[in-house]
């Protein structure tokens, strides 16, 4: 309860309007599925590209102004969102190559999986 | 005093009520556990992503699974539903962090109108996902299972429409049974069988040239692949079983894992939502008796709040992995 508290309602009635355009658009990318963002990057349709980044820049908006971690000292803030940053992009990496390998060993004929 | 670092200081470091992050020490614990609760979502998601990448070229598309819509039966409407409960999440998000911002103000009728309002909105929220669920069991066309667990769907080879295995299965008499405990030898029975056999199943297949099967194989576009009849009739061949619907051991909509995964996953999260309801309902008549403002802040709002919007938080994710990507 250290910092003043001044009404917040329009910063939250602004970050409403983002979360609500950002979720239109995802469910409207979801329903047309634009041909022209099916081309991969890096190994992943732009589409979906697009679907993790504003899933994350939403994330952003909820952790900062909802949860108000804004306003909240930095090294807190930091001791939160740092170890999440390292340990999920990491289990990710780890666990989704180890799926590839895995699919790839199996279309490789070693199991029969359709029969 | 506070020029001189003495022992007068080291006194208080260490009695007590310091807040060396500016935090207090409830709403720090309740960050900590959020952290924590993050950790074991990701890993269920990654889980997930980890058995998709393995099937990746037979993994059910998830807007041929989630089509349906309150009042409008039959209407093909991918996402809409999801998207429904997901406005309904946010902004029952947004009412919560009013409430808190009320709390800041010691506005008391204020807090108890946005807290009831939070908690509206968490009631249709778990109950929409309760709905979701009831129709992803009860389950909407039907197929069958071949021996090697795969799922064959049926389709018009004329329109290239979806068939229910109700509109062509033939009546075939047979003395089959559901075997319930009061007539066995021991006491034990069956859930109850499908509608349709997979006699009758086979037998309307035969009888209706017009009637193709569609694998789990996802061709180059994405669509399930749809056989000639020649090889549908080969396949139908392996065909033991009919699935309606979808549970821990069949899913009619192709890979088990699939619905495996939606249960734990959706069902993880509804609970960490009802939870938060009945959290919610304890703060709201703590608020209406007045404890808070006797107490003079209003920091459980804030709290509680924390954990609300970090279930809002997983459900974001949540809606992109499994019904986006």
């Amino acid at each position: 309860m250290a910092h003043a508290h001044e009404s917040n309602s329009k910063r939250i009635w602004t970050v409403f309007g983002i979360l609500s355009v950002i979720t239109i658009v995802e469910v409207a990318l979801g329903i047309i599925k634009p041909e022209s963002m099916m081309a991969l990057v890096l190994g992943m349709k732009i589409l979906n590209w697009i679907f993790i980044i504003l899933t994350l820049v939403k994330a952003y908006y909820i952790a900062w102004a909802f949860m108000h971690l804004e306003g909240e000292k930095g090294s807190f803030r930091w001791s939160i969102v740092l170890p999440l940053l390292i340990l999920i992009p990491y289990l990710a990496f780890i666990l989704l190559v180890e799926g590839n390998y895995i699919h790839d060993v199996y279309s490789q004929g070693y199991i029969s999986w359709d029969f | 005093m506070e020029a001189t670092v003495t022992t007068g200081t080291e006194e208080k470091v260490w009695g007590g009520g310091n807040q060396p992050l500016s935090v207090s020490y409830g709403k720090m614990m309740m960050w900590f556990f959020i952290v924590s609760d993050a950790l074991t979502f990701s890993g269920f998601l990654v889980a997930y992503g980890f058995s998709r990448f393995k099937f990746i070229e037979t993994w059910p598309i998830a807007d041929e699974v989630f089509t349906h819509f309150p009042f409008l039966h039959g209407v093909d409407a991918p996402m809409y539903y999801v998207a429904f409960m997901t406005f309904v999440l946010i902004f029952s998000s947004v009412t919560m962090v009013l409430a808190v911002d009320a709390g800041h103000h010691m506005k008391k009728s204020k807090v108890t109108l946005y807290m009831l309002l939070t908690i509206i909105g968490g009631a249709i929220f778990v109950g929409s996902q309760a709905w979701e669920w009831a129709n992803f069991i009860k389950g909407e066309y039907g197929a069958v299972e071949m021996k090697s667990g795969r799922i064959l769907q049926f389709v018009d080879a004329n329109t290239g429409e979806r068939l229910a295995i109700g509109d062509f299965a033939k009546p075939v008499h047979s003395d089959r049974e559901t075997h319930t405990a009061n007539e066995g030898v021991w006491f034990n029975s069956e859930s109850s069988l499908p509608s349709h056999s997979i006699e009758e199943v086979k037998a309307g297949f035969e009888a209706n040239p017009n009637i193709v099967v569609r694998t789990e194989k996802l061709d180059a576009e994405g669509k399930m692949t749809v056989l000639s009849r020649a090889d549908s009739e080969e396949r139908m061949k392996q065909a033991i079983m009919v699935v309606e619907g979808a549970n821990l051991v069949h899913n009619e909509y192709g890979n088990r894992l699939f619905a495996d995964f939606f249960f734990f996953i959706t069902g993880f999260h509804g609970f960490h939502v009802f939870s938060g309801v009945v959290i919610n309902v304890i703060i709201f008549f703590n608020v209406i008796l007045g404890t808070y403002e006797k107490r003079g802040h209003y920091e459980m709002v804030e709290k509680v709040g924390l954990y609300w919007h970090f279930v809002d938080l997983v459900w974001v994710f949540v809606f992109t992995f499994f019904y986006l990507v």
